[in-house]
This record gives C-alpha cells, sequence and structure tokens, in this order.
C-alpha cells in the first residue's frame, strides 16, 4: 500500500478503533453506575435512628467557682495555698488571736476530735475557716505574700442556709505598706471579674474579727429583678465578704514584726458565690450528687476558665 | 440586740430621721438586721366610741352598735362582745380592713339580717395578746379617731442590731447612743445615776470568796416593797423588744440589762437563810432555775448561795426558790462582776444562754457596779417603794481602762484615709476616751472597752466613725509583664484529671467528708472520729471516697436513674495524713437496651480499669510502664479487682467490682464498678520544654500473629511482657486481640492470640529476621509456661 494511502487507512481505522473503545468504556461505565445504583437501591436505612447519645460528664460548680476565683487571682500576682482539714487549737484558733476563752470560739460551732488525739497541748479539731492557712502561709513563707486558698471548712450547723461542712475562700496579702484601700481595690477588682460587671458598688462596714483590726464586712450593691440577682447599682445590698488588715498579733504569732510587715485578709463563702453567680438556690443540693441536678448546674469539662475566655461558663 | 426608738431617744438628743439612725448605725458597725414598726401594722385601726348599744332582734348575744368613728356619721355594727356598751372607747376596723388574729377582710355583711359596716376588734383580733373576752376597753377618752397605736405608744419602731462580740458596751442603749453621738447624730445624754443613802446598815452578809470568779459583789436589801405590775411605759419597752413583762421587780432588772447593758439579780429576802456569798460550787450540788430545769453543778462554777443552798448559778441565771413574787416584800439586789471567761465556761459547760451570760461574758462594765445598784434602787423605790439598806461592797472590780500608745499617722498607713489628728481626737473623746496628745499620744480607754489592746483598735474606732466610706481604692502594686502562672504541679494535676473525667462522661459529686462509722469500718476504718457529730451518720473521717459515692449512687438509683458515673476529687483521711484521692462510681447499666446493641449492659472490672488508666495517662503517669497485681483492698470483689502501680509498693490506683456483701448493704443490685486514683503517688514529669529529636521511621511496620496456649493461672499481662521482652528495640506493640478456651483446648488452659508490630529502622526485614524475632518471641513466652499452639 502506498505510503500516502497507509496514513489514509490508518487515520480510518484508527478512528474506528477509538470510537469502539469509547462505546465500551461509556458502556462500562454506565453498566458500573447501572449496578450500584441497583445495590443503593436496597441499602437504604432510616437515618433518624438515634445514635449512642454524646456521653460528656460536668464539673461540680465549687470546683468550676474555684477555678474561677484561681484564674481571676493569678492576674494579680496571687498563689494558691492549702492546708489540712484536720486542723489544732492553735492554728484555727489561738494563732489568730481567738484565745481559749473567747466567746468567738464558741461562736463557732466547732467540730471537735477527742482530746486523747491532742499532740503537745493542742486539741483537733475540723477546721471552722480557712484562716489557719493564713498562718501556716505566713510561718512558712517569707514575705511579700499573696495567696488564696480555697478548700472545705466544717461548722457544727445545719439548716436550709448552712451544712455542716461548706467552702471558704481565704485570701491574704502581706508586704510593707499595704493598706485598707487596697483591700478594697482587690475585692472590686475581684467582684466585677467574678460577676463579669463593669460597675460594682461595695459597701465597707465596721466589723469585728479577732484576727482582723480594723475589720470590715463587705456588701455588695445590688438589685432584684423579677427575682433575678443583678450586680451593680445600690438599690439592695448582699452581704459577701469578711475582711479586715491583718492583727498584728497574728503577724507576730507567725514570727513576723508587724513593725514592718502589714497587710489584708479577707474570706468568702464559695458556695454562696457559686449561688449568686449561677442561680441555686438550695446549699444541700451541692452535696448530694443528685446526678440530675449536677447535670443541670455542673458545667462542661471544656468551660475552662481563662483570661481570655471569660471567668463565667 | 432589740430596741426601740424611743428608749434610744432616752440617751440621744437627737433630730435625726429613724432612716439617718438606720444608716448611722451600719455605718459605725452596728448592722441593722430589721426595723419594724408595729404601728404600720395597725395602721388601720382607730380609735372609736360606741355611741349607742341596742339589742338585736334575732340573736340575744348580739348587740346593734352606733359607733362614732371620728369619720363622718357614725356607723352601725353588730358586735357580740358581753362587754360593749355605750360609751365605751374601743379599736374600730373599717370594712376592707384584713384583721390579723382571724385572717379575714371584713366586708359589710348582714349578721342575722343586720347591716354591720366594720368591726369592733379585742386584743386576740389584733394579735395583742391573747385576751378574748370581750372588745378593747380603751381606759380614758381619747381623741376618737386617732391611730390605735398611737394611744397603746406602740408607735415606736423596734431596731435590731447585730453587735459584734468585742462591743459589750452595745449590749445596752445607751452605748448604741454614745457611738450615734460620736458619729454627730445627736448628743448624749448625761445618764447620771444618783446615789441613794440608805436608811439602815445591810441587815445580811454579802460576801465574795471567789474572787477570781467573783471579784466583786455590791448589794443591799429594800424592805417593804410592793411587787405589783410594771407600768405601761416599762411594759412596753420589754415588750416591743421580745420580752415579757413579769413583775415590776424582774421587770426593773430586765429593763436595766438593756438599757445599759448591765444584768442583776433580785432575791426574796424571807427565802434566804442568812446572807448571800459568791463561791464555787461544790461537787455534788444543783440548783433549780428559773428555766424550770435543774442543773447540776461543779467546782469550777462560781454561784451566789445562802447558808443552806444555791440560790444563783453567777452571771447566768437566778435560782427558782429564791425569785421574786408578788408577795414580796423584802429584797435584795445583787450587782456583782463576774469572770468572763469563767462565766463562758460555765455557760458552755450547763448548755445554758441567757441575757445576762451574753453580758456577762463579752465583759461588763466594771465601773459601773454602783450605778448599777443605784439605778436599780431608784426604780424599785419609783416603782415598788419601800426603804434601801446601806450599800455593801465586797471584793473590788477589775480595773480595766486599757493604755495605749498610738501615732495618728497610723491611721493613714493601715487604711489609706487621712484623718486630722484635731478630729481624731475629738471622735476618740465622744467614744470616751481620754487622749493624752504629743509626739506619741497616750490614750486610755474608757472601763467599758475592754476590747481595746493596741494602735490598730484606736485605727479602728476612728475610722469608723469618720467613715470606711473615704477608704481610697487603691491598686496593688503590679508586677511588669504577663501574669506569672501561679499553679503548683499538683494543683495542675488534680484540675486536669478533674475536667479529664468529666470529658469522659463522669459527673462530678462533692459528699461529705465525714462518714457513718459502719461505712468507715467497712472501708478500712477511720483514723479521726469526731467528739461531738451533727449525726451518728456524718460521725468519722472517710477512709475512702468510696462510701460517699457509692451512697449517691444508691440515691439516684433510687429516683431511677438508669446509668450511674460519678466521681469525686478530694481527700481521704488517714492516720498518715490527708490525701488528695480521684474516687469512680459506676453503677446500674453500661449501655441501655439498644436497637444496634441489643440487651443492656452492666458495668464490670475491666471499666473502671480503662478508665483508671486512661485518667492516669490524661494526669501525665507513665501509664506504659504501670503494671496490674490482681487483688485490692477488703471492699473489692477479690477476684475482680486489681491495683495498678509503677511497682507493687508505688500504687497510683485501685479498682474493680465493689465486694458483693457490700452492694447488698448499700441497697444496690448488680455489679458496682468503683476506683480511686491515689494521684499524689504520681511522679513528677521530669519534663523538658525541648523534646528529644524525633522523626517518623521512613519504613512501614511489620505485624505477625501468635497464638499460644497457657495454663490459666498465667497472667495475660505477664505473657505480653515476656513477648515485649524478646525484642525489646523492634517490637513496637504487642497486642492481645483473641482469648478462647474449650474445645480443642486442654482443660485448665487457655489460647492467647497476640498480633506483634515490628518495626523496622534503616532497612526491611528480611524473612530470616523475621523467623529470628519470632523464635525469640516463643522462646520468651516459653520462660512464662506459654506455648506456641501448634
Amino acid at each position: 500500500m502506498p505510503p500516502e494511502d497507509r496514513k489514509h487507512w490508518g487515520t480510518v481505522f484508527n478512528g474506528i478503533k477509538q470510537t469502539f473503545l469509547r462505546g465500551y468504556e461509556e458502556w462500562r461505565a454506565f453498566s458500573e453506575e447501572f449496578e450500584i445504583n441497583a445495590q443503593l437501591m436496597d441499602d437504604t436505612v432510616d437515618v433518624t435512628l438515634p445514635v449512642d447519645p454524646a456521653r460528656l460528664g460536668t464539673v461540680h460548680p465549687v470546683s468550676q467557682v474555684m477555678d474561677e476565683l484561681a484564674e481571676i487571682f493569678a492576674d494579680l500576682g496571687f498563689a494558691v495555698a492549702t492546708g489540712p482539714e484536720i486542723e489544732d487549737d492553735w492554728h484555727n484558733f489561738t494563732a489568730l488571736n481567738i484565745p481559749e476563752s473567747h466567746p468567738a470560739r464558741a461562736m463557732h460551732d466547732t467540730f471537735y476530735f477527742p482530746e486523747a488525739l491532742a499532740k503537745e497541748g493542742r486539741r483537733f479539731l475540723l477546721r471552722t475557716h480557712t484562716s489557719p492557712v493564713q498562718i501556716r502561709t505566713m510561718m512558712s513563707e517569707q514575705p511579700p505574700i499573696r495567696i488564696i486558698a480555697p478548700g472545705r471548712v466544717y461548722r457544727s450547723d445545719s439548716d436550709a442556709t448552712h451544712t455542716p461542712m461548706f467552702h471558704q475562700l481565704e485570701g491574704l496579702v502581706i508586704d510593707r505598706n499595704i493598706h485598707m484601700g487596697h483591700l478594697k481595690w482587690t475585692l472590686e477588682t475581684f467582684i466585677k471579674a467574678f460577676f463579669e460587671v463593669d460597675d460594682v458598688t461595695l459597701r465597707f462596714r465596721p466589723s469585728y474579727f479577732p484576727f482582723t483590726e480594723p475589720s470590715a464586712e463587705v456588701d455588695v450593691g445590688c438589685s432584684w429583678e423579677g427575682g433575678t440577682l443583678k450586680i451593680g447599682g445600690e438599690a439592695s445590698w448582699l452581704e459577701i465578704l469578711g475582711s479586715g488588715m491583718v492583727h498584728p498579733r497574728v503577724i507576730a504569732a507567725c514570727g513576723l514584726d508587724p513593725a514592718e510587715w502589714q497587710g489584708f485578709a479577707f474570706g468568702a463563702g464559695i458556695d454562696r458565690l457559686a449561688m449568686l453567680k449561677y442561680g441555686m438556690t438550695d446549699l444541700r443540693a451541692f452535696f448530694d450528687g443528685d446526678v440530675r441536678w449536677l447535670k443541670h448546674y455542673g458545667f462542661s469539662p471544656f468551660a475552662v476558665p481563662t483570661l481570655s475566655g471569660g471567668v463565667g461558663a | 440586740m432589740k430596741f426601740t426608738l424611743s428608749w434610744l431617744k432616752d440617751h440621744l438628743d437627737t433630730a435625726a430621721s429613724l432612716d439617718e439612725i438606720v444608716l448611722g448605725l451600719t455605718r459605725v458597725g452596728l448592722e441593722v438586721e430589721g426595723v419594724d414598726n408595729p404601728a404600720d401594722r395597725l395602721a388601720p385601726f382607730r380609735v372609736a366610741k360606741i355611741l349607742e348599744a341596742a339589742p338585736h332582734p334575732q340573736a340575744d348575744k348580739l348587740q346593734i352598735l352606733k359607733v362614732d368613728t371620728g369619720a363622718g356619721e357614725p356607723v352601725q355594727v353588730v358586735c357580740g362582745a358581753p362587754n360593749a356598751r355605750a360609751g365605751l372607747y374601743g379599736v374600730f376596723a373599717a370594712p376592707g380592713t384584713h384583721v390579723p388574729g382571724i385572717d379575714v377582710t371584713l366586708k359589710v355583711a348582714a349578721i342575722r339580717g343586720v347591716e354591720s359596716r366594720g368591726m369592733m376588734c379585742s386584743e386576740r383580733e389584733l394579735e395583742l395578746s391573747d385576751a378574748h373576752t370581750g372588745i378593747i376597753d380603751l381606759p380614758g377618752q381619747p381623741a376618737v379617731g386617732t391611730p390605735f397605736a398611737e394611744v397603746l405608744g406602740l408607735d415606736d419602731p423596734v431596731i435590731d442590731v447585730a453587735v459584734t462580740p468585742n462591743r459589750q458596751d452595745c449590749m445596752g442603749v445607751r452605748g448604741i447612743a454614745r457611738d450615734l453621738a460620736a458619729l454627730g447624730l445627736g448628743t448624749l445624754k448625761p445618764g447620771t445615776v444618783e446615789a441613794i443613802e440608805g436608811g439602815f446598815d445591810c441587815p445580811v452578809e454579802i460576801l465574795t470568796d471567789d474572787t477570781e470568779g467573783c471579784p466583786a459583789f455590791f448589794g443591799r436589801v429594800v424592805r417593804g416593797v410592793k411587787n405589783g405590775v410594771s407600768p405601761a411605759w416599762l411594759q412596753q419597752r420589754l415588750t416591743a423588744i421580745g420580752l415579757r413583762p413579769i413583775s415590776a421587780l424582774v421587770d426593773i432588772t430586765n429593763f436595766i440589762n438593756f438599757d445599759r447593758g448591765r444584768p442583776l439579780h433580785v432575791y426574796d429576802l424571807a427565802k434566804l437563810e442568812g446572807g448571800l456569798v459568791a463561791r464555787r460550787a461544790r461537787e455534788g450540788e444543783s440548783v433549780a432555775a428559773l428555766n424550770g430545769k435543774t442543773y447540776a453543778l461543779t467546782p469550777e462554777m462560781t454561784v451566789i448561795a445562802d447558808a443552806r443552798e444555791v440560790h444563783d448559778i453567777a452571771g447566768i441565771m437566778g435560782g427558782e426558790h429564791s425569785g421574786v413574787e408578788t408577795e414580796t416584800t423584802d429584797i435584795l439586789i445583787e450587782c456583782a462582776y463576774f469572770d468572763p471567761q469563767r462565766i463562758g465556761r460555765t455557760g458552755r459547760a450547763l448548755g445554758l444562754t441567757s441575757d445576762a451570760r451574753t453580758r456577762f461574758e463579752r465583759g461588763v462594765d466594771p465601773a459601773f457596779l454602783e450605778g448599777g445598784l443605784q439605778l436599780a434602787t431608784r426604780m424599785v423605790l419609783d416603782l415598788c417603794g419601800g426603804a434601801p439598806s446601806r450599800e455593801v461592797r465586797a471584793g473590788q472590780p477589775p480595773e480595766v481602762a486599757p493604755k495605749v500608745d498610738y501615732t495618728p499617722s497610723l491611721t493613714q498607713r493601715l487604711t489609706g484615709v487621712t484623718v486630722d489628728p484635731g478630729k481624731q481626737a475629738e471622735i476618740l473623746a465622744a467614744l470616751g476616751f481620754a487622749v493624752e496628745t504629743g509626739d506619741t499620744w497616750r490614750i486610755t480607754a474608757p472601763s467599758w472597752r475592754r476590747d481595746i489592746d493596741g494602735a490598730a483598735d484606736i485605727v479602728e474606732e476612728v475610722v469608723r466613725i469618720s467613715g470606711f466610706d473615704a477608704i481610697p481604692s487603691t491598686p496593688l502594686p503590679r508586677a511588669e509583664g504577663v501574669a506569672k502562672p501561679t499553679a503548683t504541679p499538683a494543683q495542675l494535676t488534680e484540675r486536669t484529671l478533674r475536667r479529664a473525667a468529666a470529658a469522659r462522661g463522669l459527673d462530678e459529686a462533692v459528699t461529705w467528708s465525714f462518714i457513718a462509722p459502719k461505712d468507715a469500718d467497712s472501708f478500712g476504718g477511720g483514723a479521726f472520729t469526731l467528739e461531738n457529730p451533727i449525726s451518728a451518720d456524718l460521725a468519722v473521717m472517710r477512709p475512702s471516697l468510696l462510701p460517699g459515692l457509692v451512697a449517691a449512687a444508691r440515691r439516684n438509683s433510687d429516683r431511677g436513674a438508669a446509668t450511674i458515673r460519678l466521681f469525686e476529687l478530694g481527700r481521704r483521711y488517714l492516720e498518715t495524713g490527708e490525701r488528695l484521692t480521684l474516687g469512680v462510681v459506676f453503677a446500674g447499666a453500661r449501655q441501655e437496651k439498644d436497637w444496634r446493641d441489643g440487651a443492656a449492659k452492666g458495668f464490670d472490672v475491666f471499666d473502671v480499669k480503662a478508665e483508671v488508666l486512661a485518667l492516669l495517662a490524661a494526669a501525665g503517669a507513665p501509664v506504659d510502664r504501670a503494671q496490674t497485681f490482681a487483688g485490692a483492698s477488703p471492699w473489692y470483689h477479690p477476684g475482680r479487682s486489681a491495683r495498678l502501680g509503677l511497682g507493687p509498693k508505688a500504687i497510683l490506683a485501685e479498682f474493680g467490682e465493689l465486694h458483693p456483701r457490700l452492694v447488698r448493704d448499700f441497697d444496690l443490685s448488680g455489679r458496682v464498678a468503683v476506683a480511686e486514683i491515689f494521684f499524689d503517688a504520681i511522679p513528677a514529669p521530669r519534663g523538658k520544654r525541648t523534646r528529644p529529636f524525633y522523626a517518623p521511621p521512613a519504613l512501614q511496620a511489620v505485624t505477625r500473629d501468635f497464638a499460644f496456649v497457657a495454663d490459666k493461672a498465667l497472667a495475660a499481662d505477664t505473657l505480653l511482657r515476656a513477648v515485649q521482652k524478646a525484642e525489646p528495640k523492634r517490637i513496637a506493640a504487642v497486642r492481645l486481640f483473641d482469648l478462647f478456651e474449650g474445645a480443642g483446648i486442654e482443660p485448665g488452659m487457655r489460647s492467647l492470640a497476640i498480633r506483634v508490630t515490628l518495626q523496622p529502622d534503616e532497612r526491611s526485614f528480611t524473612e530470616e529476621e523475621i523467623s529470628v524475632i519470632a523464635g525469640k518471641i516463643v522462646a520468651s513466652a516459653r520462660t512464662v509456661g506459654a506455648e506456641l499452639r501448634e
């Protein structure tokens, strides 16, 4: 065949071949598609059927609030300190300027352990407040000191608003020139951050705690709108904190020189702070472990309080 | 501490309004807990006069009254009171008024066919007393239409303040008035007490033998008194603050107690055998107190006794036998000083509180014994008549007038508030302090302020009067830059564990630190038992978190919860200390009946094992090095529990199923899986910020499966470790994927199928190399008693 013919027929046959191949490919794709479609016809489920529920647990409100407090106070330079709950009467009372005969001792409704367990004349008890952590901190650390101490405390008291076990937050600042003005600012700053409000009015009332002098109880201005608490303003007052300048005798009892070191301390009920912030009304439910309550009032483990993300879950 | 506004004005000359006073009280540290004006409740009730009283035509016991209410025409009222009569001045309630004593809002109504437009009230209907024999019959001719409360002298707000334990002086109205005067809300009235000369020597002896418990015992006799009811003003004062008027003599002592914070006691002289002595009680003595109870006394307690018996638990409560009565004619007035500490101890030992104890325990003014006695004498003479003897003063009250060195600049140093020294001196003087100014001020506190014990107290006095409002909000000095982290490694571990557990579906509970003794005994025994638990079920400090959690699981189960996954993060209280622990309880259904998986499944030991490993891993524990040791504490199921540790001594956790006996004791059913993680035992990570170099291997791993037969007693873990150890550098993972016993396997034996992952490093394994490794694996397994299955 002449070369030009060969070229011609080559093109022709090649075209026919290509046509066949294309046809075959199309047929194949079609039949595969047909087969899959046929299978799909038989492979349909009711997608509305329920699946396993997401299993996410909860963080207890007290723990959440403790984390919030740690976060807020970390920004102000406070570390978190702890101490034993089974305390002795020296740390819980005597060192805090509450001598044996002091009426405040009787007022504390203390849980005691038997006299026989006493060591070196110190009687064991369940701490009635977190204030002994002040003592332990001042005795083990050199000022300047800035700590908060959250934890369980115990009083022999039980009714709708009191449980024999509850949680307190202690704060302590010891330095050279710390005065009540710093206390006021610290508490204002804390309350603003904790309740996430821009403006807060605190009312300082003279009061009495044996371990502070001068002492002040602190009320926060608030209002109740339709039964809901709103922090701010001066329509109503809510007592939330006890505070004062650490008593010189307490500083001296810890081996520091009160002429050189001074500072403030404060205490608040953590359960109460949680109730005010998140709206629980019954303290006893905090300690019941009712899963329904925990699911409702507890917090997602991912709601970690942070300064950038906010401390209000 | 309650008082009324008019009572306050006995001591304070003031034009201040009630609101100003209430605000002032709170400002100086006397927190107002409530203000209540009974007149507000009684506002609708007004004085009315019955003009006519005619019999009711339909009822014998009813009358038809024409009543002048002071507002317009007389109104017609049907009344059933036997004492209703023309000319009577009584108390009228118009239709629309709510009558508290019968809880009815009045309407115009026809009573037996006669219209009645209101009501004449009895005392009970107004909740003034229980009297209901007739309507109120007012004495004299009060102006018709006047609010009844005004006539009654009840238009007097009652103020309730919380007095802090350091302020004994404010346990009397006068002390409160002094604080308000210092604040500038008026002038303190002189309040001087005149001395009354006695006409004869005290006929009986008054002594103190216990000069420590009772350093001073002043007293005198008054003869020929008449102990009737006290006058209306006195009764009103006492009633207003919640005290029941008893008789003039008793009311006088109660009045002075609240007016001056000065407790007194009055004895019926006729009932005493000889004089009175303050002494310690003798072993075996007891006294029947005025509250009707008998108290056994100990030699630690100071008492007042005559020659025969104890008549008074000194400073706390008088005795029944020598109390004054209506027939009493001769009395002995006691005004003593008792040691506050001993009063406190005695009161606590007897579990007895009283208004007197509250004051003596805080420390009454030691300079007001004479004053108290004279004031009492004056009131007795005024209200009951009689002739007083000369006073007897046994012992000496302690000299309490604390002296303090003070520099005025200290106020600024401690509070940030600048108060002019002149103003400071003025405040202190108004509060009764004597001030000698100079470079350092020498300040003498008044006798009634035994709480003052240092310069810081003076600062508080100055600032609470000048005003806490002036404290300037001052930022704490802030360290430069971003706030430094403050959490300790232990605190971080705790936070991580908590959120890891919650993220894995567990709910965090907080349960009591104290548990029932029987539960403590079941879980290892408590090391600390409370002497005074609030209830027997909350008596022992928990040695384990599990009893509290299991009890919570039971409560949830009782409430119908199908699945319970709880954890708690708290302390166990052991002989060796308080150890932070995480407790877990799984109860109910692990999985409920399900359309995909069929029947419900319960929890078992492997669920908690998985939980424990996951949580430990989250907490940064080296779980790949941890070993499982069969068996755990006795409260676990002996065959379905284990300890997990880095060695037999370094236990990180205990887990398993709760002992069936305890499942029964806790009223639960099925398998209850529990665990405790002792996370304070997790070794601290030796963390460096920079990680060691690592690049993922380029070559793919290969796997080989082996089936071994071994005695059932051989722990799977032992075999897995033996396999791993055969070629530790090359074996990247060892996994048990099948477990079989039965057909084809000798009884007592089981088959364990294991997949081994081998990781080549620089070049791929040859078949020979793999055979060599396989040989080593089989040999290593043989050392623990496992044979390759043929």
